[in-house]
C-alpha cells in the first residue's frame, strides 16, 4: 500500500501545481512528470505494457508536441508568463472541482467495493498473449484505431499547416 | 474503518480527475485546458486498471485492451487539438479561450 501512497501523492501534487503555474513551460514539463507517475502506478499495479505505452505515448510523445505548441504560439522570446486568470473563475472551479471530488470521495468510501480482493495477485498477462488478442478477438478495434491515428494525424497537419494565400499575404 | 487498495485507487483517480477538471474551467489559456482534459482521460485510465488488478475476475486482458485503445485515442485527441491551437493563434495572434469566440477567421 506504501508505494501505491507515495506515488500518488507525487502524482496529484505535480499535476496540481502544474494546474496553477504561471509559466506555460514549467507547467508542461511538471505535467511530464505527472504522466510519468501514473506510468510508475501501472507498473505497481502489474501492467507493464500499459506503463511502457503510457511511456512512450506521453512521456515521450504528446510531451513534445505539447512543448513545440507552447513554443510555436508565443508572441516574443520572453512572452511565457501568462496573464493571471479571472479569481471568480478560480473559485468557482475549485468549488465545482471540490464538489465533484467530494461526491465521488463519499460514494467510494460509503461503498463495499474490493473489500474481499485484498490480497489477491494481479491478473497475469504476457505480452505475447496480449499480442495474440490484440491481433485476434479486438483485429476489428485495432484497424478502426490505425484508421483513427492516420486520419487525426492527416488532419493535424492540414490544420496546422499554413495556407499558401496567408503566406503571400505575411510576405508582401 | 479500514481502507482497501481498490478504494485507494479510486481515491487517486477521483483526485486527479478534480484536478484536471480544475485546471480545465478556471484557466484560460487553451494549451492548459487541453492539457487538463489530458489528465481527467488519464484518471479515467487509472479506474480501468484499478478494477482490472482489483475488480470481480473477467478475461485477464480485457482492461489491459481497453487503456491500450484508450491512450491511442487520447493521442490522435491531443495532435488534434494542438494542431487546432496552433491554427486559433495564426488567425488572432492569442490562444486566450475568451477572445476565440468566432468561427470564421
Amino acid at each position: 500500500m506504501l508505494p501505491l501512497v507515495v506515488i500518488a501523492l507525487l502524482t496529484l501534487a505535480t499535476a496540481a501545481v502544474a494546474m496553477a503555474l504561471r509559466n506555460l513551460i514549467h507547467s508542461a514539463l511538471l505535467l511530464i512528470g505527472s504522466w510519468g507517475g501514473i506510468a510508475a502506478f501501472y507498473l505497481w499495479a502489474g501492467a507493464e505494457f500499459v506503463a511502457f505505452a503510457q511511456v512512450l505515448v506521453y512521456v515521450g510523445a504528446i510531451s513534445m508536441v505539447v512543448l513545440f505548441a507552447v513554443l510555436l504560439t508565443r508572441r516574443s522570446r520572453t512572452d511565457i508568463a501568462l496573464a493571471p486568470d479571472s479569481v471568480g473563475r478560480a473559485f468557482a472551479a475549485i468549488v465545482t472541482g471540490g464538489a465533484v471530488v467530494g461526491v465521488l470521495a463519499g460514494a467510494i468510501l460509503s461503498s463495499p467495493l474490493g473489500a474481499g480482493t485484498v490480497a489477491g495477485n494481479a491478473p497475469a498477462i504476457s505480452v505475447r498473449d496480449l499480442g495474440l488478442q490484440l491481433m485476434g478477438s479486438h483485429a476489428a478495434a485495432l484497424l478502426v484505431v490505425g484508421g483513427l491515428l492516420t486520419v487525426a494525424l492527416l488532419g493535424a497537419v492540414v490544420i496546422a499547416s499554413a495556407d499558401r494565400a496567408e503566406k503571400e499575404d505575411d510576405r508582401s | 474503518m479500514s481502507i482497501s487498495p481498490l478504494q485507494l485507487c479510486l481515491l487517486f483517480s477521483s483526485a486527479l480527475f478534480c484536478i484536471g477538471l480544475i485546471g480545465a474551467l478556471s484557466r484560460s489559456n487553451t494549451i492548459l485546458v487541453l492539457l487538463g482534459v489530458e489528465l481527467m482521460l488519464n484518471a479515467a485510465n487509472l479506474n480501468f486498471i484499478a478494477f482490472w488488478r482489483y475488480g470481480p475476475a473477467t478475461s485477464p486482458a480485457t482492461g489491459v485492451i481497453f487503456v491500450i485503445f484508450s491512450i491511442a485515442v487520447a493521442a490522435a485527441e491531443a495532435a488534434v487539438g494542438l494542431a487546432l491551437v496552433i491554427a486559433i493563434y495564426r488567425h488572432q495572434k492569442n490562444i486566450r479561450l475568451q477572445e476565440a469566440d468566432r468561427l470564421k477567421g
